[in-house]
């Protein structure tokens, strides 16, 4: 039984053990953004993380991004280590946050070729790169305009179009429909889908319930720093008793007053 | 470090810098505006005021004026003095700027000089009132020819040689050479022009480059490339380097423009004027400088630059937006400028103590170098520490970048 399990499935992409992360605060002292966290992400699949304001989200995907260091544990991307490989894996990792922003005195055109040299392609590569996310992502009509006149969708698009420049096997989207209206949202959410069937290895953090119900493989629940659950959709479903995704997340966190507790903290 | 990476950023910074219009604003416009300005439009007012000062003339009262008929008779006919009428006030008439000066004569002044007693007239001024002491000076100079005419009246009279009141000549001879007056009068101001122009210079791209990303989100996202953060320091840092030197060499061009052009109209005018205020004004305007030391000035600035561009990157790095940044960026350009202030007082001197201030060195080896004097230990001195200075800089401005605690500031 376990012998087909390790056929058919490849390795995990993405290995995070016991990821710990505080921050020294002047006036609350140390605070634990991430609480020995661990999960494992294969190509092929979504993970969602999915947590409140607060809850460790960002900080979690930033350590996977090298941008930050763990405190404690260790997190292997791709087969390198996050802090003594750090290079090896930005370049096999695309990041898109909400503070991941544009160059907003540069074309659409330009911060696209500017990471694809950032990460070492040559002209040829990264023009042909650049006519096939415009083309995947409808971007042609502003390509060669300036960030700063873009609505918040062309932004976005342009975004993930800077994040996939360079094909990265790991793609990290951290809350990537936060704020775009219904249409792009939805262009969002389908280009992502087309990620994993291209066997790129996906982690999708959102507070949107019914994303993750459409989009993700694996859940994992993100309270207080701490993954508190994790499992496919039927698995909570089976777990917490509950056929509605945000029940299920209300459950898991320890009901309606522990979100109300750890919002005000 | 990665040359080709560092190329990379650098390019990007600086097309993304050449779309700013306050990095344009500083680094060319004001720098090369501000000196024809400055010079022109100082020049322009101080010329008008001083031909005025001497078109109007001298207003002059005379206090006894009764007991010199003779004395006024050739004041009148001097064309630099207008004589008004007497008044009791004329004290407060000085103080009230109606009146610029005032002859205090004894009652029977010409009366007591032509028996041979001693008599004395005095000059009432206002201290410190520019047109006040002009008329004293000229009065003063009236007063004494006047004297000395009678003198030598007098020994005629008695068929004695005029020689008898001058037993020698007495001149005054200047053995400086063109360039090293320059050099004393304008070699302290250039420096201390050259250092704020190369501070305000990085200034707005430092804060823009560092805190101005962090604010607009930007940081994060460069920081998600693989490129190392050395690399993006270093491409960051030679923008900064890149618009300060610009920012000099802007003003440069344009300072010698300037004084190509204003010296020859300032001359002009001068010799239109004929009037020896006016003269002396314009010399002022166009001395000589050694451009072997103008070369030497640049060679020396470069260090310092770079220590500036690291500064400023560091404090502003620090900051978590643009206004946080400008907000330390502010007070440096003054504990900056005291340093230079310093070097433009006499007495205080280079030696092997002040050639390890920075800033103050610099302000002090460019007024040596631009009269000419080449102190060659003090100036390898202070090439070496200034260079130190600006490693330091730059060592903590990649350690600064590499700190998380700095870039994710909340």
């Amino acid at each position: 039984m376990y012998l087909v399990y390790f056929v058919v499935t490849p390795n995990p992409m993405i290995e995070a053990h016991n990821l710990t992360k505080t921050f020294k605060d002047k006036k609350r002292g140390v605070i634990t953004a991430v609480d020995n966290v661990s999960f494992t992400c294969r190509p092929g699949q979504i993970y969602g993380l999915l947590g409140a304001n607060g809850a460790g989200k960002t900080t979690t995907l930033r350590l996977l991004a090298t941008l930050l260091q763990p405190t404690t544990g260790t997190c292997v991307i791709a087969g390198h280590d996050t802090v003594r490989a750090s290079e090896q894996v930005r370049a096999q990792v695309g990041f898109l946050a909400a503070s991941t922003a544009l160059y907003g005195r540069l074309t659409a055109r330009e911060m696209i070729t500017y990471f694809g040299e950032l990460n070492g392609m040559g002209d040829d590569a990264i023009h042909a790169r650049i006519k096939q996310l415009a083309g995947e992502l409808d971007m042609h009509e502003f390509l060669d305009r300036r960030c700063d006149k873009f609505s918040t969708g062309m932004k976005q698009k342009t975004s993930i179009a800077r994040t996939l420049v360079h094909d990265p096997a790991v793609m990290i989207f951290d809350e990537p429909t936060l704020g775009l209206d219904v249409m792009t949202a939805r262009a969002i959410v389908k280009f992502v889908r087309r990620c994993r069937e291209r066997g790129k290895t996906v982690i999708y953090s959102t507070h949107v319930m019914s994303e993750v119900e459409k989009l993700c493989d694996i859940i994992g629940i993100i309270h207080d720093g701490r993954l508190v659950t994790e499992g496919t959709l039927p698995q909570l479903r089976e777990r917490y008793a509950e056929p509605d995704m945000e029940e299920i997340f209300v459950k898991a966190v320890g009901g309606e007053a522990a979100i109300a507790a750890a919002l005000n903290r | 470090m990665n040359w080709q990476a560092i190329l990379i950023v650098y390019l990007k910074e600086l097309k993304d810098q050449l779309r700013d219009r306050r990095t344009i604003i500083s680094t060319i416009v004001l720098p090369t505006v501000i000196m024809p300005v400055m010079m022109f439009g100082f020049g322009v007012v101080m010329t008008k005021i001083i031909k005025k000062a001497q078109d109007e003339g001298t207003n002059v009262m005379i206090v006894g004026s009764a007991g010199a008929p003779e004395l006024i008779k050739a004041l009148k006919a001097d064309p630099k003095f207008r004589v008004v009428a007497e008044t009791g006030d004329y004290q407060q008439r000085i103080a009230d700027k109606k009146l610029r000066v005032a002859l205090e004569l004894p009652a029977d002044f010409e009366a007591q000089v032509r028996v041979g007693q001693p008599a004395t007239a005095a000059v009432l001024y206002y201290e410190g009132e520019i047109k006040s002491g002009i008329g004293a000076r000229e009065l003063e100079g009236f007063m004494q020819k006047y004297r000395t005419a009678l003198v030598e009246g007098r020994l005629k009279e008695r068929g004695l040689p005029l020689e008898l009141t001058k037993p020698f000549e007495l001149k005054r001879r200047n053995v400086a050479p063109p360039e090293k007056v320059g050099g004393a009068t304008i070699g302290g101001f250039i420096p201390y022009i050259i250092i704020i122009l190369c501070f305000s210079g990085a200034m707005y791209p430092a804060m823009d480059l560092t805190a101005g990303e962090k604010e607009r989100g930007t940081m994060e996202t460069l920081m998600c490339s693989p490129t190392s953060r050395i690399n993006i320091v270093f491409g960051k840092f030679l923008t900064v380097l890149t618009a300060s030197v610009a920012t000099m060499v802007f003003a440069m061009i344009s300072m010698a423009g300037t004084a190509l052009i204003g010296g020859s109209l300032f001359a002009g005018k001068a010799a239109a004027m004929q009037s020896a205020a006016a003269k002396s004004a314009s010399a002022g305007f166009m001395p000589t400088i050694d451009p072997a030391g103008m070369l030497g000035v640049f060679a020396l600035v470069a260090p310092v630059a770079v220590f500036f561009a690291a500064l400023l990157l560091t404090v502003s790095l620090f900051a978590k937006s643009y206004k946080e940044a400008q907000s330390y960026a502010g007070p440096l350009i003054i504990v900056v400028i005291i340093p230079a202030v310093f070097g433009l007082l006499p007495g205080i001197e280079l030696s092997a103590k002040t050639a390890l201030i920075p800033i103050l060195n610099l302000s002090l080896v460019c007024k040596e170098m631009l009269s000419g004097t080449w102190n060659w230990p003090f100036i390898g001195l202070i090439f070496g520490s200034s260079c130190l200075y600006a490693a330091i800089g730059l060592a903590v401005c990649v350690k600064m970048f590499n700190r998380e605690d700095v870039m994710f500031r909340a």
